[in-house]
């Protein structure tokens, strides 16, 4: 295989094993400045309820600490595959995405990776206030990396606000490079996809605890918490996802022709529900499809125009790989939508008691618990696969910045790369499995912990019920 | 001497950035490293101490190499690719090592009782395969990726030394946050380190001009070489002393901080060596700051930024250092 399908796997490999991690960790860092705010307005009046709160939050926050160190470790890994991947990359744009890069580490990333140290081990070494304010600093943090981040993303998808001199890209106005046409979907669609990746990783591991009858005073809070948040949000996400579909037809005509498998240009085009494109043979196997709907979701008219790949040259992303990367995400976004509903109105019958639901909802929650990952990493697929051949769309093209690192060197790290990677999915998975089911356990060694990191500047009485 | 524009003076200043985040990553990641490459020698009960005294650091200390490769790449973006091309297996090792041990931190305590072991020595391991690497690498990048004979026995030579500094400042580490019987190892765990971390120290700043011409150049000239006499005049002052200290009794009492503040002396003395070894180059006899940087308003902007962040960074980074100051408990499970 030639080096620039070997370096473009790896560095896909390596973000997909990345996003997985800041995906829980932006909405997850939120969801405990709530868990935490729920005790602290409850601790004086309701004790029991606020014990199930303050259990809640620091299981949780072993979750959320162990989401952040394997985002940590593999961010870094990012960082030098920039340069060792695509070292044409920050040549040609460096005046833009080097600040934007800077700006995530110095705000963002800094901010967080500083106060979760007082977060995780510092509830009861500072007082209420400073604990509670880096818990916000570190959620803070976690949204304002992927601001900047997904500043720079969509600016890769729609460049604006720059001019191009001597082959170099030079800015005009930051505004239009941050705030470029693509940004504001694509942003609030990644936030409200975390958000329900956190939501349905709630309810999945906690409907395995209420199957597994342990964790009683907390997991019936947090699935109820889990089941409205993606209630809620689920509609706004397809709505979002919706106005994103239409903002990409605008100005990457070529990955919408390739998500809906378009080869010519046509008027009242129907929506494929099955097919298997040929890039060879230009032309789809196996369609299923529903007449004119495809026009009709696109354009918002059953006759509306949408262009075909073959109007586009060799100058679009391969149509295979985003045909159903699309439907995956669409597929699991309906899910989602059916589950959150339903559960959430049986659980509402329950009175919010989990344990008196169908053992078959239960199983199937638990078996949701990473559906987020799934629909997330394939809409990252549809995105990025959907901006080939380009690196930046319609200016630089992805081979022309590409390292020139022996492919074997490449093939050989990339092995590397998959084997580390799959193996710490596997244990990842598995090590959330197992604290579900010894809550206290993981309780206890957080008690512990608090006790043994040393205790330095004590600005408060320690918190009573924080060191049960 | 004539005043420098501030245009070309800011890939000096970002250069000098970039040199500190390095330090301060090399001095904060390296006593934690460090300690993990001390794990093996200590009891189980002991390894949870350990943990728990970099537990709370460990996050923001790795955070600056992603500020120092971040500002390398952005400020000087040919550099690199150049250098991160040169040094494409390492850095995969590095940061696989990395991975490792950053993981292994957070699942050796959540992971069933039988697997903390192997989480255990995969913290050791990645510990050590990261600061091996990094030595290597460190060598390959003073020498200026030269080729030759003696430039993988250099890089050779330094991937063993800079492990060694960073078992001793895990030593020193331990020395001035444990106490009772692991402090007592530390004491000996870090002078046991010693002489190989000074050996590999004099060895490197007597192969350094050797494989370099223009490094040789740089320091055996008068008059500088009067002046520079101060660097490992002071140096050798630091590392005696610590040897001294590490065998007074007041190393386990009110003197448990100054092996430590001694060390980083010694790693900023190092530093400045080093520096002076190859300013105004970013990569030895091949690019200059100048030919390596990116355009002054990118610059400008980052250093915006700068600005106001690190100080910032600063301020909390030393908060969270006095919440979590003082000697670390053992861990009890109730």
């Amino acid at each position: 295989m030639d080096a620039l399908i070997l370096a473009r796997m790896q560095f896909a490999a390596n973000i997909t094993f990345h996003i997985l991690f800041p995906t829980i960790s932006i909405g997850l860092g939120w969801i405990l400045l709530f868990f935490r705010w729920r005790w602290l307005s409850l601790r004086h009046g309701d004790a029991a309820a606020a014990q199930g709160w303050l259990d809640a939050y620091r299981f949780w926050t072993k979750v959320f600490a162990l989401s952040f160190a394997l985002g940590v470790v593999s961010g870094i890994t990012m960082s030098f595959q920039f340069g060792t991947n695509w070292p044409g990359f920050m040549e040609r744009v460096g005046d833009i995405a080097g600040p934007l890069l800077g700006y995530e580490v110095l705000t963002a990333f800094f901010l967080e990776a500083g106060f979760l140290g007082i977060m995780l081990f510092g509830h009861g070494k500072v007082s209420e206030k400073v604990h509670l304010m880096s818990t916000f600093f570190v959620a803070f943090g976690t949204s304002l990396s992927a601001f900047w981040i997904l500043a720079l993303n969509s600016w890769m998808q729609t460049p604006a606000g720059h001019e191009i001199v001597d082959g170099t890209f030079r800015v005009k106005s930051w505004f239009d490079v941050i705030f470029n046409p693509s940004f504001p979907y694509r942003f609030s669609h990644m936030l409200l996809a975390s958000a329900l990746t956190c939501a349905f990783l709630l309810v999945g591991l906690s409907a395995w605890q209420v199957l597994r009858n342990v964790a009683q005073r907390s997991a019936p809070r947090v699935m109820r918490v889990g089941l409205t948040l993606a209630a809620v949000l689920i509609p706004l996400q397809i709505f979002v996802g919706d106005l994103h579909g239409l903002n990409t037809l605008q100005h990457q005509p070529a990955k919408i022709a390739a998500m809906e498998g378009v080869w010519d240009t046509e008027r009242g085009a129907p929506l494929l529900l099955f097919a298997v494109p040929d890039a060879d043979k230009r032309m789809n196997h196996f369609e299923i499809k529903v007449p004119k709907l495809a026009s009709l979701i696109l354009t918002h008219e059953a006759d509306g125009e949408i262009k075909g790949l073959n109007s586009f040259g060799d100058a679009h992303p391969p149509p295979l790989p985003l045909f159903f990367a699309f439907r995956i995400m669409v597929g699991m976004g309906l899910l989602m939508l059916a589950t959150s509903w339903l559960g959430w109105w049986l659980l509402r019958r329950t009175r919010w008691q989990p344990a008196a639901l169908p053992r078959a909802l239960l199983w199937l929650f638990a078996g949701m618990t990473f559906s987020g990952w799934v629909a997330t990493v394939a809409g990252w697929y549809v995105t990025e696969i959907g901006r080939q051949p380009f690196i930046v769309y319609g200016l630089i093209r992805t081979a022309d910045v590409v390292s020139k690192v022996p492919s074997a060197m490449i093939g050989l790290t990339l092995v590397l790369y998959l084997l580390l990677y799959a193996a710490l999915i596997a244990a990842y998975v598995s090590v959330l499995k197992y604290m579900a089911e010894k809550p206290e356990e993981v309780l206890q060694m957080d008690a512990a912990e608090q006790a043994a990191t040393p205790a330095g500047a004590m600005t408060s009485p320690v918190v009573p019920g924080a060191s049960t | 001497m004539n005043v420098m524009s501030f245009d070309a003076a800011l890939p000096v200043i970002f250069m000098a950035l970039m040199g500190v985040s390095m330090l301060i990553y090399v001095i904060s990641d390296g006593y934690d490293l460090g300690v993990g490459m001390l794990m093996h020698r200590a009891t189980d009960a002991e390894k949870d101490v350990m943990v728990a005294s970099i537990g709370p650091f460990w996050d923001a200390n790795e955070t600056w190499l992603v500020l120092g490769v971040g500002i390398l790449l952005v400020a000087f973006p040919k550099a690199h690719g150049l250098v991160l091309g040169e040094l494409y297996l390492p850095v995969t090792l590095m940061l696989v090592g990395l991975t490792l041990r950053g993981v292994a931190f957070d699942f050796r305590v959540k992971a069933k009782d039988t697997h903390k072991q192997t989480w255990d020595r995969l913290f050791f391991a990645g510990s050590t395969l990261a600061a091996v690497s990094q030595g290597w690498m460190l060598g390959r990048y003073v020498s200026g990726f030269g080729s030759g004979w003696n430039y993988p026995l250099f890089a050779g030579a330094i991937a063993m030394a800079l492990p060694m500094a960073y078992v001793m400042m895990g030593a020193a580490w331990l020395v001035m946050k444990t106490e009772g019987e692991l402090q007592r190892r530390a004491v000996s765990w870090a002078r046991i380190a010693w002489a190989p971390m000074v050996g590999g120290m004099v060895l490197i700043s007597m192969a350094t001009p050797w494989v370099s011409a223009t490094v040789r150049e740089r320091w055996f000239s008068l008059p500088e070489i009067i002046a520079l006499m101060a660097i490992p005049l002071m140096t050798g002052v630091s590392l005696f002393a610590v040897r001294a200290v590490l065998k007074t009794r007041h190393v386990l009492g009110p003197l448990c901080w100054l092996p430590f503040v001694l060390l980083i002396l010694v790693f900023v003395l190092g530093f400045l060596g080093l520096a002076y070894s190859i300013y105004p180059y970013v990569v030895l006899d091949q690019l200059t700051l100048w030919q390596a940087a990116s355009s002054p308003a990118a610059l400008k902007v980052i250093l915006f930024g700068t600005c106001i962040s690190v100080p910032a960074i600063a301020a909390y980074t030393v908060f969270s250092y006095r919440v979590f100051r003082g000697k670390t408990g053992e861990l009890k499970y109730a």
